[in-house]
């Protein structure tokens, strides 16, 4: 079986943002990772490939550092990967995933798997309109997967429960939390990995132009949060302070 | 001269780093307190290949350099000093000699499970009257025949007990005037009759690091475990610490690095006198200085390892890379009790434990003194 892996490097977890002089986020000094939900993709597409004899190409679009988590993916143990470096100024979603389906309809592929979400910008929406492009069906969220007569067995989180879905090949499917856990790379991976073939596409090279693909939605600002403010403790008798309190949270706070 | 590391010695530092923090680090403070080790690590640390780095891949390894090496060890120390003196002492006390030393039929028996992490490693040189004196190893090996037989104790040993695979020095000439020069080294099996543990050491530090003495009670041995030559057990045995004290170093280095991040971040968030306590310019520069000598001690270290790869002189190098780190990983982890303040002296944090751990460093596979003496007899020859 043959499997395509899109994936994200994002902004480590725990990376403090910052905005810089134009009011865009900074990226500098920030450590970078594959974005977690893709890494459960990554390791269910692995262990497909385990049990079937399969194949496993990872896709990324990003700058040049994006090719680490490529590397990653094929110390892992997927067998080839290709990056798409389009140097846009201007993206949005339907960009990175007219880009993305671009790649993948050149390949051979069964199955197309991601995370359902990137942890930056968090708008669940690329494996989605992948799959639109690519006339694919897409089930999102999935946290079990099992593949049997060309069909697909795909549990997924509702509310309050779970839901199984039955659909045919091939199909998108977006990783959520566990679905697996994923593999450290060995370091026999990560020697090998040097050694798999990476292809690196500029836009051009998918036929694609920066008119084709131009952004539909722009972001206006970007602010961070507000520093959270200090406690306030309210001081007195405790019948007379819980009064007190009572009313800050109803017109200060303005919670209850 | 070229300061970046390739792109394998990055991923290999992320992955390490990856599985430190999520498998080890919630384990270290209670491994410590409890005096022992969870095994479970050692498995997964074999199926990572972590057990056999700088190794070529025929012989289980992972066919990565000692810079890796360096970086793993380092990485793993960062969070539990024990688990780095584990693999250090398996790889490059045991391992490596069999590795620089053994004849192909003792690399397949012997190297290849140690590599794959199928069997664990260790050495036993020092001995009661023979530590940093480590020439006038007193532990008798008499040829008998097909065999040797070997007789006296070693003490102070790391992965004792639990090692499968022990290279232990002993005198197989019995005039004490050769010296040095007596000395053989020889590989020996866990399990072979007359082979036996004796006490199981309670230390300050390195606490789920197990240290035992090895009792040799008419233990017989066959001669193809000889490892060398005959005669030639001090120059393996100093050879093989040139290149531990890369791994001690490496350890000392990660133990240094762990404590500041630690310090760091508590400085950032510990408010006295209405303000983060490194605000107060006694603090910063503390942290400058920390950050400072850790960078020296890894420039260092990553040099030694270098100039092994390249194949270049470096027992000078891994004799100031020790030295230097070692006293560094105590600098700063005293100082990062310090800035943690009455925290610090608990073991409610981690750097309680990580002071503890550095003092071994300045003491064992040579003290202090001895690598100073090592690198004087370099500067003076
Ligand atoms: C936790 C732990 C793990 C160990 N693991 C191993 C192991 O796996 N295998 C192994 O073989 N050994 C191991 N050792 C032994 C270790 O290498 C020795 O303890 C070390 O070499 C020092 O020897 P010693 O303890 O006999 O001290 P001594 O040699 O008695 O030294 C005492 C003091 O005298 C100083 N000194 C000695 N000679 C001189 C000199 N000529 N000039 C100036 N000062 C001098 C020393 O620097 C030290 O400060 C381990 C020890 C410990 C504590
Ligand atoms: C074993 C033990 C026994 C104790 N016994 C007692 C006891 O019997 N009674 C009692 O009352 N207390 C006791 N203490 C508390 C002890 O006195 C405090 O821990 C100590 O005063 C430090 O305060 P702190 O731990 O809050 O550290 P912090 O005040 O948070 O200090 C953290 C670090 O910041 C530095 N720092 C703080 N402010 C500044 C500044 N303005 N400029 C530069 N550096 C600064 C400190 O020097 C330290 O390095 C005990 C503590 C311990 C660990």
């Amino acid at each position: 079986m043959k499997v395509v892996v899109l994936t994200k490097q994002t902004f480590d977890t725990e990376a403090k943002i910052t905005l810089d002089a134009q009011g865009k986020i900074n990226p500098e000094g920030v450590s970078l990772i594959m974005n977690p939900y893709d890494e459960f993709a990554v390791e269910e597409a692995l262990r497909i490939k385990e049990k079937t004899k399969g194949e496993v190409t990872v896709v990324s679009m990003g700058g040049p550092k994006a090719q680490d988590v490529l590397r990653q993916a094929l110390a892992m143990g997927a067998d080839r990967a290709v990056l798409i470096t389009p140097e846009l100024e201007e993206m949005d979603e339907y960009t990175t995933a007219t880009i993305l389906a671009k790649a993948v309809s050149r390949m051979e592929y069964d199955l197309i798997l991601g995370g359902w979400r990137a942890i930056d910008d968090g708008s669940a929406q690329v494996a989605g309109r992948v799959a639109e492009i690519l006339g694919l069906p897409v089930v999102n969220m999935v946290i079990k997967l099992e593949i049997a007569g060309g069909k697909v067995l795909a549990t997924r989180e509702i509310e309050g429960g779970s839901e199984v879905v039955e659909v045919p090949l091939p199909v998108v499917i977006t990783a959520q939390k566990g679905l697996n856990e994923p593999r450290y790379p060995t370091m026999k991976g990560i020697m090998q990995a040097k050694k798999k073939p990476m292809e690196k596409l500029a836009l051009s090279d998918l036929g694609l132009t920066a008119e084709e693909v131009a952004p539909k939605v722009r972001a206006l600002k970007y602010f961070l949060p507000s520093p959270r403010a200090q406690g306030k403790i309210v001081p007195g008798e405790p019948a007379e302070a819980a009064a007190a309190l009572v009313r800050l949270l109803r017109e200060e706070a303005k919670v209850i | 001269m070229n300061f970046t590391l390739t792109e394998e010695q990055e991923l290999l530092r992320q992955t390490v780093r990856d599985f430190a923090e999520n498998e080890v680090a919630p384990k270290a403070a209670e491994m410590d307190e409890k005096e022992e080790y969870d095994w479970t690590l050692w498995d997964k640390m074999a199926e990572m290949g972590l057990t056999g780095i700088p190794f070529p891949e025929e012989y289980g390894g992972a066919g990565m350099d000692n810079l890796s090496y360096a970086i793993a060890v380092e990485e793993l120390s960062r969070v539990c000093a024990s688990t780095g003196v584990l693999i250090s002492a398996h790889t490059s006390l045991c391992s490596w000699p069999i590795y620089a030393f053994g004849t192909e039929e003792q690399k397949r028996k012997y190297l290849v499970p140690l590599a794959e992490g199928k069997k664990i490693g260790a050495l036993g040189l020092t001995e009661p009257s023979a530590g940093s004196d480590a020439g006038a190893v007193k532990l008798s090996a008499v040829r008998d025949g097909d065999e040797y037989v070997l007789n006296g104790t070693k003490i102070f040993i790391t992965n004792g007990g639990r090692a499968d695979v022990y290279v232990v020095v002993a005198r197989t000439d019995p005039d004490m005037s050769k010296k040095h020069r007596g000395t053989t080294a020889f590989i020996v099996e866990k399990g072979t009759p007359g082979f036996t543990f004796g006490k199981k050491e309670h230390k300050m530090g390195i606490r789920a690091s197990y240290t035992y003495e090895l009792v040799f009670d008419n233990c017989r041995i066959p001669k193809e475990n000889m490892l060398g030559k005959e005669g030639e057990g001090f120059k393996i045995a100093m050879a093989t610490l040139d290149g531990g004290r890369i791994g001690i170093a490496a350890q000392a280095l990660g133990i240094a690095q762990g404590a500041f991040e630690q310090a760091l971040a508590y400085s950032k968030v510990r408010e006295q006198f209405g303000r983060p306590i490194c605000a107060n310019q006694g603090i910063a520069w503390m942290l400058a200085d920390m950050a400072t000598r850790i960078e020296a001690a890894r420039l260092l270290v990553y040099q030694a390892a270098f100039l092994k790869d390249n194949k270049l002189p470096y027992g000078k190098e891994s004799a100031m890379a020790k030295l230097y780190a070692s006293e560094v990983a105590m600098w700063v982890t005293t100082k990062a009790v310090q800035i943690h303040g009455g925290y610090g002296y608990t073991r409610e944090y981690p750097v309680e434990r990580m002071m503890r751990d550095a003092k071994i460093t300045e003491i064992y596979e040579g003290t202090s003194e001895v690598q100073r003496i090592v690198i004087a007899n370099y500067l003076l020859k």
